[in-house]
């Protein structure tokens, strides 16, 4: 076991854990923030995003060993987050979930993206979101979500 | 198969560590003065040719192969499929604004969870594709030329292509390349970096001679 | 309107009932209510229920109304749809009403079903008329008691907005009333509205839960976290109902905090591992070595039991219907004949949030909390695992990260692992984890099939003989619900969709073999429609194809008569699609399909190209009758999402094939349900207006994708698919 300090949402956490714990599951269940949600475990859903030094980061595959002294934020900094609130609030209005398991994931990608290019097209929708799954199928409406928080954003 | 994969493996390695032991001979009194002109004489283009193919035998493993693509996205293990989970290459080939290599590659391998890693993940650019879009690997002179082209390789010359064998981040992986998920270990190339190294100094300093086209 | 005020008589009178029991050791009785069309039985109607409006409807005192619903909410919106029913009656002030869901408990279940669930797309359908009720007589104690206080008749007072306004400018507030209000008698009959005076049925109304769910405040089953909880997760066998010989778990001791230990499994045998936390336990899991007994049990392989199914398929099988001459089909010409095969995989569910169970054991009683879809018979069986009465199981429903099925099922497989530890763990909460892994391997699939279907194809290009073998695992054979879905050696769920399709063809058999390989098998969302749906809408273009006819028209003509909802749904795509599909791009073509079940009726119609080898799903119109549309904004997204669903049967790696026993895909890498890019870009959902009752939308989406993608697809490239998956084009 080892005791790592983490910046997480702009506050510093210790946690002691194993070196090979995702950071997934430090965030889980040492830190009690459960928005992030576990998926798969490989990589191949997206339900774990958060951002690791700005960067959408699929927190299932990456040992807190590895986090290193870079922030982390995930989708309970969201709200206060101006990009993040104005894809919120997008969601909300365009219906977006259905069971929502992926869906904080789902904002947290479409937050990366839009943080790095205001005015997506369609095919960059849908490279940035093309690794983040939603079994209920919600993708024609999480399009639409990004669209409007992109008008919102101009 | 995989048997005689490993064991036509395993005489490869004794045939060419037997190559080393001899190409360390001679690379000895040579490395004492490595940054100066070597005074012994250059290999011979044969030499150099024959460092070649063990240089294009360690290019075209899956661990080097596999993001030396020529499709939109980078291929995964041994068997070379398609990368998982709509992996793209990205206008910098290191993947989209919200799916970067490094959504999910580190610094380092992730052993616990089987992803590998290594500082600066990404594909090679479309000039370094080893392979066409049916990921058939290019012919041994095809990558050689590619290789030795300054305007598809990042203008390097021979002591910048054994500068980049010898010490980029993502070469040295392939020879580290960590565990699988299933707690496996990846495969390497056939070649130690050392002996990677080595043979790519020598075909360099051999005058980086490309194989004819047969 | 009419209509909708007969909805409960209509569905009564498809219904069958039926007492069985679960376990007979246990001796429990369970009454089940299943509404199957196929086997409908007229006249057995249960007595009709005042259900007690405290156990639906909290109105607390800063005026927020507190709606419990009877359902699983997973994605379907009933969590919003059905207190809509009830605030619309109530009229309530929508802006104050919050909704949860409901612990197991007889006064929650399904009004038709008879037990607490969510399947057969039932939530609205069956819960409709008793929301309304419920709703109507809360207002009328509110307004009964505001009388009583003016001393005034109720009918000098109305309602608005959670308001009871009185003669003279009196007023109250829904807050001030529900006091005395509680003190009032439930009445036993009350006035519903006109539908004319609905304020929120049949209006757009937005979810009540997504903030929640976009703020990562939404708590799910996986989610919880209680004082001391444990976690676990099993080893389950490599072959389904192996047992063990042996297990050595130095390694996995060693970890901090593990036990280990072995456990009953519904089939078979396994090692449970618990420790305080998921990753610990997992690897340990992962550190043990474990000597199964594999010779004991049937090695289920794909490929052998394709053939065994393809040579199944050649024979009759029980029939599941048959009318007009079944000879006629030999009188008919080679050349005018159809022969086809289809084959179709193992499906996993795979919802999101990995599969789970919490609960506590105390002795003599226990508390349980559950993402379920069946909560009757889940607390059932945890009751008999722990030794327990279900009524000594206080059972908490979770919100669920979807389940497609996946949480219905009879035996309760997890929740017997989970009791099976919490037992042991007498005193402290345990939370039972399914790692993907263990979701993708572990069975309970949708069954892999075999259609054969030989046509007979008259002088007019009308199909006068059919000819019909379906091949597949029952579902419920051996369950206490055979006997209602199983008529003849026939499950009813293998063959709708097939037995009862809406076209009118002479001489038409279907007949069904369901062999019975070691594969756990599952309805799927919308259950043999996802097979039967895709073959006879196949068959359909093809027919037309060579009687060279529209699609559209040559559907339209063989519908039977009496198929309204169908044409309904058919002519209605056709209108709004014709624009885009008489103008396609070069390298497009469209596709369509149409399909009714569980009342709904769907047709619709896609724009598909080919790139990079698969199919580009540039648009689909989807055209839906579902009766009156309770909330048309959850009917949109549910339709253009379910699309979406439906499309796991086409994408290359949505197959689960075992070899030697042993399934082969491991987690989303092996079996990739669609992502974004293999989804439809758009969606337009177009809603048939209609005043009957209401049917469900749950499932309707899934069944008509796959079969219309095709259909283009067959037009781009010539090629007839009828091998599901699509690996290639």
């Amino acid at each position: 076991m080892e005791t790592y300090k983490l910046t997480v949402n702009g506050q510093t956490k210790q946690v002691t854990a194993d070196p090979g714990t995702p950071l997934l599951w430090v965030l889980r269940e040492e830190l009690k923030m459960t928005g992030t949600k576990y998926g798969c475990g490989i990589s191949a859903c997206g339900a774990c995003t958060v951002h690791l030094g700005g960067m959408a980061t699929r927190s299932c595959v990456v040992p807190v060993s590895l986090v290193g002294n870079r922030p982390i934020v995930t989708i309970e900094a969201m709200a206060a987050d101006p990009v993040g609130r104005v894809v919120q609030d997008a969601w909300v209005t365009q219906d977006v979930v259905q069971c929502g398991y992926c869906q904080s994931g789902q904002i947290m990608s479409a937050v990366a993206l839009l943080k790095y290019n205001r005015k997506p097209t369609d095919k960059d929708i849908e490279e940035s979101m093309g690794g983040n799954l939603c079994r209920c199928g919600t993708y024609v409406r999480i399009r639409e979500a990004i669209k409007v928080a992109s008008q919102q954003l101009k | 198969m995989n048997k005689l994969h490993s064991f036509s493996r395993t005489l490869l390695i004794i045939l060419l560590a037997s190559a080393v032991c001899s190409l360390l001979a001679l690379a000895g009194p040579l490395r004492r003065d490595a940054a100066q002109k070597p005074k012994s004489p250059a290999p011979t283009k044969e030499e150099g040719l024959a460092a070649w193919q063990q240089v294009y035998s360690v290019l075209t493993h899956p661990r080097c192969i596999n993001c030396h693509t020529a499709t939109n996205y980078p291929q995964q293990g041994d068997d070379r499929h398609r990368h998982f989970a709509n992996v793209v290459r990205g206008p910098a080939n290191n993947g989209v604004a919200a799916l970067r290599c490094a959504t999910c590659h580190q610094d380092a391998n992730a052993d616990s969870t089987g992803v590998p890693g290594a500082h600066g993940w990404h594909l090679a650019p479309l000039s370094m594709r080893w392979q066409d879009t049916n990921d058939k690997i290019f012919s041994s002179p095809e990558v050689c030329n590619a290789l030795t082209d300054r305007s598809k390789n990042n203008h390097l010359d021979g002591p910048g292509i054994l500068k980049h064998h010898t010490s980029e981040a993502l070469v040295l992986w392939a020879f580290h390349p960590g565990r699988n998920i299933d707690g496996t270990m990846r495969t390497l190339p056939p070649l130690t970096h050392q002996q990677f190294v080595e043979a790519t100094r020598k075909w360099v300093d051999a005058g980086t001679p490309c194989p004819q086209n047969p | 309107m009419t209509a909708i005020h007969s909805a409960n008589t209509v569905s009564l009178s498809r219904r069958s009932f039926l007492r069985v029991s679960t376990n007979a050791a246990a001796g429990l009785l369970v009454s089940l209510y299943l509404d199957f069309p196929l086997f409908a039985q007229e006249g057995a109607k249960p007595p009709a229920k005042v259900y007690p409006p405290d156990a639906f409807v909290h109105i607390k005192p800063d005026g927020k109304i507190l709606i419990t619903v009877n359902r699983l909410e997973f994605g379907q919106g009933v969590q919003t749809s059905l207190p809509m029913v009830l605030a619309d009656e109530l009229d309530a002030d929508w802006s104050q009403v919050i909704a949860d869901l409901a612990p197991a408990a007889d006064v929650y279940k399904d009004p038709v079903f008879g037990i607490q669930m969510v399947g057969g797309s039932g939530s609205i359908a069956h819960s409709f008329q008793q929301y309304r009720e419920l709703g109507a007589r809360v207002r009328a104690m509110l307004v009964a008691a505001a009388a009583d206080q003016w001393k005034v008749a109720p009918d000098q007072c109305h309602t608005e907005a959670s308001v009871v306004h009185g003669p003279g400018g009196k007023s109250a507030t829904y807050a001030q009333l529900a006091e005395a209000a509680a003190k009032q008698p439930v009445p036993a009959k009350v006035q519903l509205k006109d539908p004319s005076q609905f304020r929120f049925i049949g209006k757009k109304v937005r979810r009540l839960d997504s903030r929640p769910k976009c703020d990562g405040s939404q708590k799910f089953g996986l989610d919880l976290d209680l004082p001391g909880m444990k976690i676990a997760v099993v080893a389950h066998p490599p072959v389904f109902g192996a047992r063990i010989k042996s297990v050595d778990d130095k390694s996995a001791r060693e970890l901090p905090g593990v036990d280990v230990f072995e456990i009953q499994l519904v089939k078979g045998t396994g090692v449970a591992v618990v420790a305080d936390k998921f990753w610990t336990a997992k690897q340990a899991r992962d550190r043990l070595k474990i000597d199964w007994d594999l010779a004991s049990v049937d090695h289920a392989d794909s490929s052998r039991l394709l053939t065994q199914y393809k040579d199944l398929a050649r024979t009759t099988g029980n029939i599941a219907t048959s009318r007009g001459d079944q000879k006629a089909l030999d009188a008919i010409p080679d050349a005018n004949r159809i022969v086809a095969e289809y084959e179709f995989p193992y499906l996993a569910h795979t919802p999101m949030e990995p599969l789970n169970t919490t609960i506590r054991f105390d002795g003599d009683r226990a508390e349980a909390w559950v993402p379920s879809q069946f909560q009757t018979m889940d607390q059932i069986a945890i009751a008999q695992v722990l030794g327990l009465k279900p009524d000594q199981v206080t059972f908490h429903t979770e919100y669920a990260g979807g389940g497609f099925g996946r949480r219905a099922v009879i035996d309760s497989h997890v929740q017997r692992e989970a009791a099976a530890i919490a037992k042991r763990l007498r005193g402290t909460p345990v939370k039972l984890v399914w790692t993907r892994e263990d979701d993708v391997q572990g069975g309970y699939y949708r069954p892999m099939f075999v259609h054969r279907v030989e046509i007979g194809i008259g002088q007019d290009g009308m199909p006068v003989a059919w000819r019909h073998v379906i091949v597949g695992q029952s579902l419920v054979a051996g369950t206490p619900f055979a006997p209602m879905m199983i008529k003849n050696g026939v499950d009813a769920t293998a063959v709708e969709g097939a037995a009862d399709a809406p076209y009118s063809i002479a001489n038409f058999q279907v007949t069904a073999h369901h062999p019975t390989p070691n594969v756990p098998v599952l309805w799927w969302r919308s259950v043999g429609h996802t097979h039967t749906a895709f073959v006879m809408e196949t068959l359909m273009d093809e027919l037309a194809a060579r009687a060279n006819a529209d699609p559209i028209a040559y559907r339209r003509k063989l519908l039977k008569p009496d198929a309204a909802k169908a044409r309904r749904a058919l002519d209605l795509m056709d209108e709004k699609s014709a624009s885009w599909r008489n103008s396609l791009p070069k390298g497009h073509a469209f596709g369509v399909a149409c399909h009714e079940c569980f009342g709904t009726a769907v047709a619709c119609a896609a724009d598909v190209s080919i790139e990079d080898q698969r199919p580009r799903i540039h648009r689909v119109t989807v055209a839906v009758d579902p009766g009156l549309a309770v909330n048309p904004l959850t009917i949109e997204a549910q339709f253009q999402a379910g699309v979406a669903f439906g499309l796991t049967q086409l994408v290359p790696r949505g197959a689960i094939t075992l070899k030697d026993g042993r399934v082969e895909q491991r987690n989303f890498d092996g079996y990739a349900p669609p992502y974004i890019a293999d989804s439809p870009v758009a969606v337009d959902v177009h809603i048939v207006p209609s005043t009957e009752a209401p049917t469900g939308c749950g499932e309707p989406p899934v069944p008509v994708i796959s079969p219309a993608v095709v259909n283009a697809l067959a037009k781009l490239t010539g090629k007839h698919y009828r091998t599901l998956p699509l690996v290639a084009l």
